[in-house]
């Protein structure tokens, strides 16, 4: 292949990926988070200590982590269908990925949120504030650069997912390397996927470090 | 009341504010309850500083925590301001509606500070307007003037990390005034600070009980703090509180173990023929020559082993051991002598002359006595 026969491809690919992978890791931010705080409050002396859902909750989410990516990807094609119409293309594949990436995510809010120093709910107790003003006023805000830190991993975990992606219907960057470059033995076009991968996985990382470390920053240390 | 110094206490009313009542605190744990409260009875009355003193876990943390019901008492009540918290608390974990609006009126300081690291310091003080509803414009406004009040009006907008923890714990007394609270609960506050800082921070404490009229309750395991700033004093051990009283009260009370705490004086008997006795005298008493007049009625030599004399919640208080020659049953007169001038006057047992045939009490008393 010659460069200007990869670029459209690798264009399309690049596209695809950030598409698939911003769309899922929004969707798991938006259920993992409540998920996580939700473990943490549920828990054993939790502020909404509730063993029942806490258990419940907790199987749900190891189930979902210890199952390999690529099995759960086929498992949810149904599931996939009912909600999108489709279980092929990027859009589709935004349903396996978040369902994926949302109990690693949420074991990693949880993480963040137990971090944050008990004094700090009882004093908000103490000034008569309810748990949704601590949840909102004290967890997730000192939480916060942890939280962000785990938002880069989910991010760089779902690139790697949506690789995985390419190979059952899904497209993008893993998708294009699997049919170009490892169909068509075309070891050049491997690489340069797989260097575009790489670099897009820095930046994120990049950028995540940079955003912890500027929330980090705030009179934090000092 | 006696003591003119007290004078300056005149904000002490007999009203009660925090009224504990068979307070009992119990802990499951796996295998085994704890009892950290056992039946306390606790009476704060309004405008003053209420100490309670005792080692760690002695139960101290647990009965401030209950004082607000961020601990459940396992049973019992607590009243403050006439509003019987745990009635309010009802059955479930969580702190209803009524029960949170009871707390917003009550102060809370704590020993690390508990202050949010991503605000800066006017924004933490404006945290518990928040709560309140209380709008942008007047809660800025609100979170100033508290900032002023602990002297702190320059740092308004620097963060708690570029705080020194005296000012820390500064920021921490205004954020619990902002909801202008008749209560402040002050748990260990000064624990974490350095000598001169807890004594700035306990002049605050102070200032702010005279001039808001707040009452406090504190506690802690410094007899310092005590000595300081408190009206009134309880001792807590093993769940229950031991002693309790005015400051006044109980260093005339005999044997108080607060009162010997507030003023340890030493010193042993030179022969085994001898008297020890302790004399604590304040108020009036302590401004007369009592010592040379017993000497002189009496025409007794009298020793001083060991003395000391401080300012108590801003009361001359002293305490002298003396000796005087001859056994007890020689010294009844003088004594009483002593007891007639006002002062107190309590015979020290375990400063009894060492082994020999001529110490009276059984050795088994004695190691009792120690």
């Amino acid at each position: 292949m010659t460069w200007s026969e990869m670029q459209p491809l690798l264009t399309q690919g690049t596209v695809d990926t950030l598409y698939m992978v911003l769309w899922s890791a929004l969707v798991t931010v938006l259920v993992g988070l409540p998920l996580g705080v939700l473990l943490v409050l549920t828990d054993k002396g939790g502020l909404l200590q509730n063993t029942p859902v806490n258990k419940v909750v907790g199987v749900i989410v190891n189930i979902g982590r210890s199952l390999p990516f690529i099995i759960l990807l086929i498992a949810l094609i149904p599931f996939t269908t009912w909600v999108v119409g489709t279980f092929i293309g990027p859009t589709a594949m935004i349903v396996p990925l978040a369902v994926g990436a949302i109990p690693f995510f949420a074991r990693l809010v949880e993480t963040a949120v137990r971090e944050v120093d008990h004094g700090l709910v009882e004093a908000v107790q103490s000034m008569g504030g309810s748990i949704t003003t601590i949840v909102r006023k004290v967890l997730l805000p000192q939480a916060l650069p942890s939280l962000v830190s785990g938002i880069t991993t989910t991010v760089i975990v779902l690139i790697g997912y949506s690789a995985m992606a390419g190979a059952v219907g899904g497209e993008g960057l893993g998708s294009k390397a699997v049919t170009y470059g490892f169909q068509r033995f075309d070891n050049r076009f491997m690489l340069i996927t797989v260097a575009l991968l790489i670099v897009i996985v820095t930046l994120v990382q990049l950028i995540g470090d940079l955003a912890v470390r500027l929330l980090a920053r705030r009179g934090r240390t000092a | 009341m006696p003591g003119g110094h007290r004078a300056a206490h005149s904000t002490v009313t007999e009203t009660p504010v925090i009224t504990t009542t068979g307070l009992t605190k119990v802990y499951q744990s796996r295998d085994r309850e704890v009892t950290a409260l056992d039946g306390v009875d606790l009476h704060v009355r309004e405008g003053e500083v209420y100490g309670v003193i005792g080692r760690s876990g002695a139960g101290k943390s647990s009965l401030i925590r209950c004082v607000n019901l961020l601990e459940r008492p396992t049973s019992g009540t607590v009243t403050v301001a006439g509003q019987d918290l745990t009635a309010l608390a009802g059955r479930g974990r969580r702190a209803g509606k009524e029960l949170r609006e009871a707390r917003s009126r009550i102060g809370m300081v704590f020993q690390h500070f508990n202050l949010l690291a991503s605000r800066t310091v006017r924004r933490n003080v404006e945290l518990p307007l928040e709560i309140l509803g209380v709008t942008g414009r007047e809660r800025s406004r609100k979170a100033l003037e508290l900032l002023d009040l602990v002297g702190l009006a320059d740092k308004a907008d620097s963060y708690p990390g570029q705080l020194s923890g005296g000012q820390k714990q500064r920021v921490g007394i205004a954020r619990a005034l902002a909801g202008d609270p008749k209560v402040l609960l002050s748990d260990e506050a000064t624990s974490a600070l350095d000598p001169e800082t807890t004594r700035s921070i306990l002049q605050l404490l102070r200032d702010l009980n005279q001039q808001l009229g707040l009452t406090v309750l504190l506690i802690t395991h410094e007899m310092d703090v005590v000595k300081t700033v408190c009206d009134s004093a309880a001792l807590m051990r093993g769940g229950r509180v031991v002693e309790s009283g005015t400051v006044g009260e109980l260093l005339a009370t005999p044997g108080s173990e607060l009162a010997h705490e507030l003023f340890p004086v030493g010193g042993t008997a030179s022969a085994p023929d001898r008297t020890v006795v302790d004399v604590t005298f304040h108020g009036e008493a302590a401004a007369r020559p009592v010592i040379s007049q017993l000497s002189r009625t009496y025409n007794i030599d009298i020793s001083i082993l060991g003395a000391a004399m401080d300012t108590v919640g801003g009361r001359q208080i002293g305490r002298m051991r003396i000796e005087l020659p001859g056994r007890f049953e020689e010294n009844v007169v003088p004594i009483g002598f002593l007891r007639e001038q006002g002062l107190q006057a309590e015979l020290v047992d375990g400063a009894d002359a060492g082994p020999g045939p001529a110490t009276t009490p059984a050795p088994l008393t004695k190691e009792v006595a120690k």
